[in-house]
Parts: structure tokens; C-alpha cells; sequence
């Protein structure tokens, strides 16, 4: 099992055989997790410092978690409530921190390219938990390992992902993740909602909900970042509902035994119906958040073998 | 003192022509040109060896960032810079801080200037007071001072009827307004050029659409005012026909671009390379192409440095965050000679575009090789390759977008006024 990469940016630099790396390796710690004793040695000894520039409940304990379960030291820090209010830069921030010699880096921020400019300042490895609207490495990743689960594979599946694809870093990694496996990625959304030329990604884009979801396999809903929206680009939730809510209706379209995603949190009743949201028989959220962990312990893991490497011995 | 340059390769705008020749001098003026040889006049001569001999570059746009922010550019700094790149006229903004927008404050960058540069300056003032868009400065008395031109540099004066009042107030004396053209609506806080790139690189991004919104608005101003106006980047493709239809339409209109629109794209800002991020931003490889065409046509007049000095901690930021503005006085030329080493333009075109054209629009007599005109001169290498080192540059800022290119065409020697303001080691 080999990985590339000495940093986790984003989905772009990967090759289906690192993506597949990470997977398989997620695979036994979703093992590891279910028993009893959920730990293992692999970042024994290692520091890792996870920095928030941006509010996360979910991704943050995750990649916490997800340290702890591998032994590593780990400290978490809420950068909005520290120095940054004082004015110190982001790159003084990180070479503060590189001082402490950590060996991972996990960063969120709310600024496209934070994480790359990050990781060009710091000696260790760097994890990109979110950057602007750019890429969400590990959410796509967690994505696709819930897919493979639930699906049996990762390749030649028709995906609609659907809603404010324009905002979304989670939809521009999952896109470019589903397409180097060979996946059909539709994406359905109103047009105001969605980048420009997306078109020229490999993927169909519709704004017909009901046409777009269509004898898919996967139906993947994003959150409607209110908190991102300047104004103006739907004219109310309740209008974005009745044409892009997931609900009983809409997913009928889609083929019998296709599952449903949401990177989380919810808002029920704006982008997905609360049933839906709950059918066990449909409904793969909650297997989204498990894969996470087990996902980010992989991608750790890994980096972090790549930082232990020594140089090959030529006499043996 | 007459001095006589020969075995120059004279670069001469006017007539469009790339011809071996000789060039007399006389008291800072230039005295006669002679094609085809080398006459022996008994005067003290420069052998330019083969070498180019064009006017020095006037430079419409220029950045120095006295008074406020010195520490990035001052006038001796951007002096030297200049001298160093073949620009013998500054034409500088008044985006300084404060901004220059008052006689006192004019009178003291011209003071200034003239003490610290080698080359000539002259100051351009804002167009509205503090650039804020709401009322206009003394555009008489700005004149009287010695201002060139009047702007409010990137700042899009929104307010129509504040515009269109100025316009009218800066015809009725002849002053000439710089604008930029930008619909602010779709720009507010892009930082790259909409499109594929910026998807992906999930940058907040302005539609190329906005400036041909900007242009179309200032254009029929302009129908209604009778103002005398010039476009500081036209930039895009889709502006242009505006343009052509307005010059067509007899109106006093004439347009830029930078130098950086010229010579690179928007995937050169690759992994969120902050040294690209200029304003507007950088645009696709057709908008490129058009653009040089245009320049080719005569239809775009000027092509200017941009110079626009930033400190690296205004730069070493996440893109969004970065300021924007690359210095570009050194690296004007040799960019500028990448569009002649890859055939697109010619150097009496080019020439025509970044020393002949401003000089004109501004009412200089500088700018060309012909008798009575000043002795403003650039002698270089056209084909000299080197590496871009930006420490080595003389600009207190070294953000240049150009740091470890590949480059080919040096200056040898900067005249200005017949005196020898640069030489090259």
C-alpha cells in the first residue's frame, strides 16, 4: 500500500491509487472502531494540533477522535477566539506552531488556498479540513468510502450531487474525486447556485431536480450555506424546497435502491425532507459520520508513515 | 555638446520603421537622424553596436507610494527603476495615501520627484476628492499645479451624475480623465477572472462582463459630456467592439492595457501564487490574444507598466486576502519583448504603444525619434537572455510576477534629455 503525498491538500493532487490507499486502509479501522477497544499505536509519539479558523463541531471532533483512537498527542485550537484577533498573520500563526514541532497539521479556514500557503511554511504534514470554497479532502473521501460500502464499488455509479454547489467545497472534492474513479457526477441545483463553466468539470448539470435525479445510484445533498449567501441567490427557502428539497416524490426518480448522503449538519425541510433524512433503508448519514472517523484515522495514518521513512538501506 | 549614436538599429514609432542608422543629439534635443550610415561629423559619438535605439517609454499608471507608504516605493527608488527599465517618463497615480488630490499635496509630490528621480515625472491627479466618488477636486487649479491627467485610479466613480458633472467640468478646461473601466456591482471582492480556474480554485471571481458594463457606461457619458477620456486596461475581448464603436463614432477616446494582461494568464496564478494577483485579474488565453491584436490594430493606444508596489506582507496572505498590483517597472520591457520574440508584435508597434501613444495623449513632445524632440532615449538588447532575480530589482517592493523567468532583452543605457541616467554594468 504506497501514498504520494506528503501533505493532504486536496482531492486534485491524488491518484486513484492513493484515493484507494486511503480507503482500504479505512476499511480495517471502521473494524478497529467497532470493538470494544478502539485503539491502535500508529501516531504513538506524534503531536497533532488541529486549528480551526472557522466554527466545526463535526469535522474537528472527528479528526480529534480520530488522532486519539491512534495514540497521538492532540490539541485543538479555536483560532477565531485567539491570536488572529490580535492581528498576528496566518503565517505567523503556523510558525508559531511549527515551533512546537507537531507532526500534523490539521486547518480549516475560511479563505480559498490558506491551507496550500500553510503547508508551504511548516515542516510537517498538513491535513486541509476545509478551505473557503475550495476543497474538503476528507469529506469526499469519507463519501466515497460510504459509497464502496454501501454500493459494492466505486466506479461506474451515475451520482447526482444537489444544491449549493457554488459555495461548496465538499461538492467541488467530491467531484473531482468521483470523476478520477470513473463515475457518472450529475449536478442539479438552480443556476444562480452553481460556478461558472462548471461544465467543463466532466460533469451533466441540471436544474430540473426530478431530470437529474433520474435513475441515479447515489443522491447527495448539500447543506444550503445561508451563512455564506450575501442575498439574492434564491428567492426563499420555501421556494428552494419545493423545487430542490429531497423528498419522497423527487427520490422515486432515482433508481430503487439508490442511497441518500448529506454531508451534515442538516436543515430538514429546506434541502431534505426529515423522513427521508431518517429511513434507514435509504438514508446513509450516519454511516457518513462513522466512515469519517475511520477515514481521517487512514489519511493520518498514512502521512504519517510517509514522515517516518527513512532512506532505503542499499546494502540490505 | 552635439553627440552622435551610431550603428544603431533605430526603432522609430512614428514611421513605423526598424532601420540601421545614426541619431545626432544637440543640448538635450534631438538634432538629426541619418539611415544608412555613419557619418563623420567630428563630434563625440556612442557606438551602439547593432543595438536598438528607440524614445524612452512613457509610462501612464505608475504607482509611487509618496506620501503614506514609503517603505514599499519612493520616488528615488522608482526613479532608479525606471532609469533601469527604459522608462524616461513617469506618469504617476494619485492613489497615494493620503490620495493626491489637492494642489498643496500635488506641489509636494512634483517637489519630490523632481529632487529624488533621474527620470521625468508627472503627477496625475484624483478626480474626485479622496477618490471617494462623491465630489470633484479642483481640477483648475490641479492643472495650474501641473497635474497630466485626472483619475481615481481602480476607484469607479459609481455615482453617474457625480461622473458625468466631472466630465463636463474637465472638458470645459481640456483635462483629460483616466477611468477604470469596471462594473462595481460584479467585482466587489473577486479575485480572479470567472471561468473554469476560478472554479476550481474556488475563488470568488467577476465576470469579464463588467468591464464591458463599465465601458458601455463611460462611453455614452462621454457622448454626453464631449470629455476628453482614456481607458486605463482594457483587458477583455468582449470590451473591445465598444471601443472600436466608439472610436469610430468620433468620440476623444483612447484605451490602455498593462503590460501583465499582455504577457501572462489566469493559470499562472497556480497554486494561489499571490505575486499574480493584479487588479483587474488576470484573464483567459483568448481574452489575451484579443488583446494583443488590439494593440496590434492601434485599436487599444497604450500599454502600460501598471506599476503598482506591495510590501510581502501585504502579499504572503491567502489569495483573497492579498493585495493586489505587481511592480513592473523594470520587467515593462523585457515582458513586453516576449510579444516580439513570439512574433505577435513588432518593436516599432510596440514602441508606438508604450512611448509614442501616451506622450501624444498627453500632449508630450517625447515619445518619438525625430528632430525637435527631446533626447529621451533607451538603447538595448533585444535578444540578451537572463533570469529574473526580483532581489536584484531597484524597486523597494520586489513583487513581481516575473521572479525566476526565463527573459530575454536588456537596457544598456537610459537617456534623458541627452544626460545618461542608466547605464548597465
Amino acid at each position: 500500500m504506497s501514498f504520494s503525498q506528503s501533505h493532504l491538500l486536496g482531492i486534485e493532487p491524488l491518484s486513484p491509487s492513493d484515493i484507494t490507499a486511503i480507503l482500504d486502509l479505512a476499511d480495517q479501522y471502521v473494524d478497529l472502531n467497532r470493538r470494544d477497544i478502539k485503539h491502535s499505536d500508529a501516531l504513538a509519539g506524534l503531536t497533532q494540533i488541529n486549528m480551526f479558523f472557522e466554527n466545526s463541531t463535526r469535522t474537528q471532533s472527528s479528526f480529534e477522535l480520530a488522532g486519539k483512537r491512534l495514540g497521538a498527542d492532540v490539541m485543538s485550537m479555536a483560532m477565531q477566539a485567539s491570536s488572529i484577533k490580535k492581528g498576528e498573520t496566518l503565517i505567523d500563526t503556523a510558525l508559531t506552531l511549527n515551533a512546537m514541532h507537531p507532526d500534523l497539521l490539521v486547518v480549516r479556514h475560511p479563505h480559498s488556498g490558506a491551507v496550500d500557503l500553510l503547508a508551504q511554511k511548516v515542516n510537517c504534514a498538513v491535513l486541509n479540513a476545509g478551505d473557503g470554497r475550495h476543497e474538503h479532502p476528507t469529506q469526499a473521501l469519507l463519501d466515497a468510502l460510504t459509497i464502496r460500502r454501501a454500493k459494492g464499488r466505486l466506479h461506474r455509479l451515475s451520482i447526482a450531487i444537489c444544491g449549493d454547489i457554488a459555495h461548496s467545497r465538499v461538492a467541488r472534492s467530491n467531484i473531482l474525486l468521483l470523476g478520477k474513479m470513473e463515475n457518472r457526477v450529475r449536478l442539479v441545483g438552480p443556476p444562480t447556485l452553481m460556478p461558472s463553466q462548471i461544465d467543463e468539470f466532466g460533469v451533466e448539470v441540471f436544474d430540473d431536480m426530478r431530470e437529474g435525479l433520474t435513475d441515479v445510484d447515489v443522491v447527495m445533498m448539500l447543506r444550503l450555506q445561508r451563512e455564506r449567501m450575501d442575498g439574492g441567490f434564491i428567492p426563499s427557502e420555501r421556494e428552494y424546497y419545493h423545487r430542490y428539497g429531497l423528498d419522497a416524490e423527487k427520490l422515486s426518480h432515482a433508481k430503487d435502491d439508490a442511497i441518500v448522503m448529506h454531508p451534515g449538519p442538516m436543515n430538514r425541510g429546506v434541502e431534505i425532507d426529515g423522513e427521508i433524512a431518517d429511513d434507514i433503508n435509504r438514508s446513509v448519514i450516519q454511516e457518513q459520520v462513522e466512515m469519517g472517523v475511520a477515514v481521517r484515522m487512514a489519511a493520518m495514518d498514512l502521512l504519517a508513515r510517509n514522515l517516518r521513512v527513512q532512506p532505503p538501506d542499499v546494502m540490505a | 555638446m552635439q553627440t552622435l549614436f551610431t550603428n544603431a538599429r533605430l526603432i522609430d514609432p512614428e514611421k513605423m520603421t526598424d532601420q540601421s542608422g545614426a541619431l545626432l543629439i544637440e543640448g538635450g534635443i534631438i538634432k538629426d537622424i541619418i539611415y544608412g550610415g555613419n557619418p563623420d561629423l567630428g563630434v563625440r559619438t556612442v557606438d551602439c553596436s547593432g543595438q536598438c535605439l528607440a524614445p524612452g517609454i512613457v509610462d501612464i499608471g505608475v504607482k509611487v507610494c509618496e506620501p503614506g507608504e514609503r517603505h514599499k516605493e519612493s520616488y528615488k527608488s522608482a526613479g532608479l527603476a525606471a532609469a533601469a527599465g527604459g522608462i524616461t517618463t513617469m506618469i504617476t497615480r494619485p492613489d497615494t495615501q493620503p490620495a493626491t488630490d489637492s494642489p498643496e499635496t500635488l506641489e509636494f509630490v512634483a517637489r519630490r520627484a523632481n529632487k529624488a528621480a533621474p527620470v521625468n515625472v508627472l503627477p496625475m491627479a484624483a478626480l474626485t476628492k479622496g477618490r471617494m466618488g462623491r465630489e470633484m477636486t479642483e481640477i483648475g487649479f490641479l492643472l495650474d499645479a501641473g497635474a497630466v491627467a485626472f483619475t481615481d485610479c481602480d476607484h469607479v466613480v459609481t455615482d453617474t451624475k457625480v461622473f458625468s458633472r466631472a466630465l463636463t467640468y474637465a472638458r470645459s478646461l481640456g483635462a483629460l480623465v483616466i477611468a477604470h473601466p469596471q462594473e462595481p456591482g460584479l467585482s466587489d471582492g473577486a479575485a480572479a477572472t470567472s471561468g473554469k480556474f476560478a472554479s476550481l480554485r474556488g475563488l470568488p471571481a467577476v465576470s469579464p462582463m463588467a468591464e464591458r458594463m463599465g465601458l458601455d457606461r463611460d462611453i455614452a457619458l462621454l457622448e454626453m459630456t464631449g470629455a476628453r477620456y482614456h481607458v486605463d486596461q482594457i483587458t477583455t475581448g468582449r470590451a473591445l467592439p465598444a471601443l472600436e464603436r466608439a472610436k469610430r463614432n468620433g468620440l476623444d477616446i483612447t484605451a490602455g492595457t498593462s503590460i501583465h494582461h499582455l504577457t501572462l494568464n489566469e493559470l499562472d496564478v497556480a497554486d494561489y501564487r499571490t505575486f499574480f494577483k493584479v487588479k483587474p485579474p488576470l484573464r483567459s488565453e483568448d481574452d489575451r490574444q484579443a488583446v494583443i491584436a488590439a494593440v496590434r490594430d492601434g485599436l487599444i493606444d497604450t500599454i502600460s507598466s501598471m506599476h503598482t508596489p506591495q510590501d510581502e506582507e501585504s502579499k504572503r496572505l491567502p489569495f483573497e486576502e492579498a493585495a493586489s498590483g505587481a511592480v513592473a517597472l523594470e520587467t515593462l520591457l523585457p515582458a513586453a519583448l516576449r510579444l516580439y520574440h513570439a512574433g505577435d508584435l513588432d518593436l516599432p508597434t510596440l514602441f508606438r504603444a508604450m512611448a509614442l501613444n501616451p506622450a501624444k495623449r498627453l500632449g508630450l513632445s517625447s515619445g518619438r525619434l525625430s528632430a525637435g524632440a527631446p533626447a529621451d532615449l533607451v538603447l538595448f538588447s533585444p535578444d540578451t537572455p537572463f533570469i529574473l532575480d526580483r532581489w536584484k530589482l531597484n524597486s523597494k517592493s520586489k513583487n513581481t510576477p516575473f521572479d525566476g523567468a526565463r527573459m530575454q532583452g536588456k537596457v544598456k543605457a537610459t537617456y534623458v534629455a541627452g544626460t545618461l541616467v542608466f547605464e548597465a554594468p
